[in-house]
């Protein structure tokens, strides 16, 4: 064993491992990475969702409102996301159907994929509260009540003024939200759904190749982020056009 | 006003899309198995389908129930709970028939009985008794029999009993010399020590003495409690596919004896 | 290499901002009262209508799961700060040969989940290991095939990783007319560092240390997938010995909020104990 496996002959094997044709391994990683990205969009759009509302409700909102989403997002800020994923896991979509059930309509399967969003989503949910509150406190008070003193209806006014005028100083706390929603998606591995990191563990346990797969798991979660970034910074530097440079202080 | 009825909106939008993409047909049967790989009974290939003895005899089962099922992986510490929550509307993950399970759950009537045994590494003097275990490390899988069994009867000698997620990581780390050795089923440890890996670092060290209180009568399908219906139906399955040679037909590939047991 | 920082921390509980104005006021509004007695409604209920006997069982164990928990996020924390101050430093002002790899050891860390992580250090990394034979028998081994080491290195190198981003800013931030003026005085170079530049990096440094902190201790159940018995692990075990779902995971929860609340605390006394008093 010691004298057979010394690094050379592990490279020549590791490609074909890694190889997406059916001996090799590698169109289960994809096939994960896939289901990965999904989740992480779907989780990171309902995050935005919630995030509006929450921000919404912390900033305009009545005193009860204001206090049930300081709640939430202290809840969700203090325990790990692991915690919640399996709280949320088992108990939401259960929730869900008694719900339903006791509205009188029929109970829904959720599906592995939904139920993983919804619980990402609704983690992302509380970061994006705090990212998207502090960018609508950061657009200068006139603008809003220019838009108040037209007439305009609040739906209105968040579509045409607050949110695109948001939108720029939101930006990195996103980018960083959407960074942190691929990586939240290993955790799913822990509750059996098959994303990248499970199916990268099964890939490993049925071939013994440990090393390999989670190397090439890490280099796949490397690339996301990497791309990602290249993304967001010209997606960042569209929205900031005409806005004055942040970076030229350096 | 305006901002109540949109988010109101909004809500019904949201409840919508996920149920709309929640929905599956409501036919379908979700036989849960252990998302893990499990030789011979269950392992994904490399085209990621979930293949084994297990794995055939649950279709095999299902097809002489008249059942649309399809195969679900789930966590296997989470089995219960998925099964409990309607998740999954049965479990074939080789578990065993246990009077502590059964308060939670329902079982079918057996399906398959094997030893238990121990694997330990090679070349170790140690056999499967409490004294043959005396200061060794012994890992076995979380929520098993294996590892209510060796609580009881291995606790007080063994230096240690660590628990694992799958029996796979318990392999794994004992070919990496993190533990002496592990307890669980005989087929499974004997698929292990087949392969190149097994081979080089572990050998059988014996069958542990039998505990039906604790290992049971065999492993079932578990299902849940009051669901009769689906009980009857897969108790027949099992009489039906062992009558009509189907069952054998299936072990054959996979086992040179009877795995059903006496 | 891009200017843009891969990815800004997140001010998980910022210490030094001042807390609104209806934290500040001391007597309770109406609605709040309202909102208290419906929260205690819950947890009297929880604790009458779910099933909690098994909870003097299992005492011991909690207690030793806490521990392990606490223990290893001090353990961590303390020595990936240790390594934080060497990388950001690298990278604010150290030589290409220096600068380049602390760069990439934080994207690296910083882009891969670390649960990936700790899987490649304990199976991957610890597979290797017992190929050779002399490793096997040096005097490394006994602590090499136990877990908690690997736990321990992972979770370190990652909260350096994310708190090296940090330190980088801090450095580049003090002032350079401080330094400046220090090299003036004829100070030697560990001598500014020492007494100049360090202390007030890591003032700067300090908001973001405790979210960093609780952050790290949300990360800590991970290490219960590689076998170290922690907090997180007894309740699973809890969960499988008595089949119950919510109340071990209820209980999880409440625990690690009781901690993230002690960090948080802990942080804001620190804080006041420093002055505070930037350039």
């Amino acid at each position: 064993m010691a004298d057979a496996s010394i690094i050379p002959a592990g490279i020549t094997g590791m490609f074909d491992l890694l190889s997406p044709v059916a001996p090799g391994w590698g169109a289960n990683l994809l096939r994960g990475l896939v289901r990965s990205l999904q989740i992480a969009l779907g989780a990171f759009g309902m995050g935005l969702m919630i995030g509006t509302l929450g921000a919404y409700g912390k900033l305009y909102g009545g005193p009860i409102v204001r206090d049930l989403a300081a709640i939430y997002t202290t809840l969700v800020r203090a325990i790990p996301e692991l915690v919640m994923i399996l709280l949320l896991y088992y108990a939401g979509t259960d929730l869900i159907n008694r719900i339903l059930e006791g509205m009188g309509y029929q109970r829904v399967d959720i599906s592995g994929l939904v139920a993983g969003i919804v619980v990402l989503g609704f983690v992302q949910g509380a970061y994006a509260t705090e990212v998207l509150r502090g960018a609508i406190k950061a657009i200068p008070q006139g603008e809003i009540e220019a838009a108040r003193a037209y007439g305009m209806s609040p739906v209105l006014m968040m579509r045409r003024i607050t949110l695109p005028a948001m939108l720029p100083h939101a930006l990195p706390g996103l980018a960083n939200l959407w960074l942190i929603s691929t990586k939240d998606t290993a955790l799913l591995a822990v509750v059996g759904f098959s994303e990248l990191t499970l199916e990268t563990r099964q890939a490993a346990g049925a071939t013994k190749a440990y090393m390999t797969f989670y190397l090439a798991a890490g280099a796949l979660y490397l690339f996301v982020t990497l791309f990602s970034n290249v993304i967001l910074e010209w997606v960042e530097k569209r929205a900031r056009r005409g806005m004055p440079s942040v970076r030229e202080a350096h | 006003m305006k901002m109540k009825s949109f988010l109101k909106t909004t809500v019904a939008a949201v409840a919508f899309v996920v149920a709309g993409m929640g929905a599956a047909s409501a036919e379908q049967v979700k036989v849960g198995i252990a998302a893990e790989p499990y030789p011979p009974f269950a392992s994904p290939d490399a085209s990621g389908k979930w293949q084994g003895w297990e794995v055939e005899i649950a279709m095999a089962m299902c097809e002489s129930a008249k059942l649309d099922c399809v195969i679900t992986p789930v966590s296997w510490d989470g089995i219960i709970p998925a099964l409990t929550t309607k998740k999954i509307d049965m479990i074939a993950a080789s578990m065993s028939i246990t009077a502590e399970r059964e308060k939670t759950i329902d079982f079918s009537d057996k399906y398959y009985n094997t030893p238990t045994m121990i694997l330990g590494t090679k070349g170790e003097k140690m056999d499967a008794t409490p004294e043959g275990l005396k200061g060794k490390i012994l890992g076995v899988q979380v929520s098993t029999v294996h590892q209510a069994y060796a609580k009881k009867h291995f606790a007080d000698t063994a230096a240690e009993i660590k628990e694992y997620q799958t029996q796979d990581e318990a392999n794994q780390d004992l070919a990496a010399g993190r533990i002496d050795a592990t307890q669980a089923d005989g087929l499974a440890l004997e698929t292990f020590v087949a392969t190149p890996e097994g081979k080089a670092c572990c050998e059988i060290k014996g069958k542990v003495a039998d505990d039906l209180e604790i290992l049971g009568p065999g492993v079932g399908v578990g299902l849940r409690k009051g669901d009769t219906e689906m009980k009857e139906k897969i108790n027949a399955a099992i009489k039906d596919i062992r009558a009509s040679g189907k069952y054998n037909e299936i072990s054959k590939k996979y086992f040179t004896f009877d795995v059903y047991g006496g | 290499m891009t200017e843009a920082p891969l990815e800004a921390p997140i001010e998980t509980f910022p210490i030094h901002k001042d807390t609104g104005p209806n934290l500040q006021a001391r007597k309770l509004p109406p609605h709040r009262i309202v909102l208290i007695l419906i929260g205690l409604a819950l947890v009297a209920s929880a604790a009458y209508f779910m099933r909690w006997e098994w909870l003097p069982n299992y005492g011991g164990l909690i207690l030793q799961g806490l521990w392990r928990t606490i223990w290893i996020l001090c353990v961590t924390v303390f020595l990936g700060f240790l390594l934080a101050v060497p990388l950001g430093l690298a990278q604010a002002s150290g030589p290409a040969i220096v600068a380049i790899p602390a760069r990439w050891f934080c994207t690296v860390i910083r882009g891969t989940p670390l649960l990936v992580q700790l899987w490649l250090l304990y199976y991957g990394l610890g597979s290797l290991f017992p190929q050779y034979p002399w490793i096997r028998g040096s005097e490394l081994w006994p602590y090499l095939r136990q877990a908690w080491p690997y736990a321990v290195l992972a979770l370190t190198l990652s909260y350096a990783g994310y708190e090296g981003e940090v330190m980088r800013g801090a450095f580049a931030g003090v002032p350079k007319g401080q330094l400046e003026s220090a090299r003036a005085f004829g100070m030697p170079r560990f001598t500014i560092f020492r007494r100049i530049w360090l202390p007030q990096a890591i003032h700067r440094a300090l908001p973001t240390l405790a979210g960093e902190a609780v952050l790290q201790l949300k990360s800590t159940p991970l290490v219960a997938t590689i076998t170290v018995v922690d907090l997180y692990s007894v309740a699973s075990r809890v969960r499988q010995d008595t089949f119950l779902t919510y109340e071990p995971l209820l209980l999880l929860a409440a625990g690690y909020l009781v901690i993230t609340g002690v960090i948080v605390f802990l942080f804001r006394r620190v804080e006041r104990l420093i002055p505070s008093k930037l350039g």
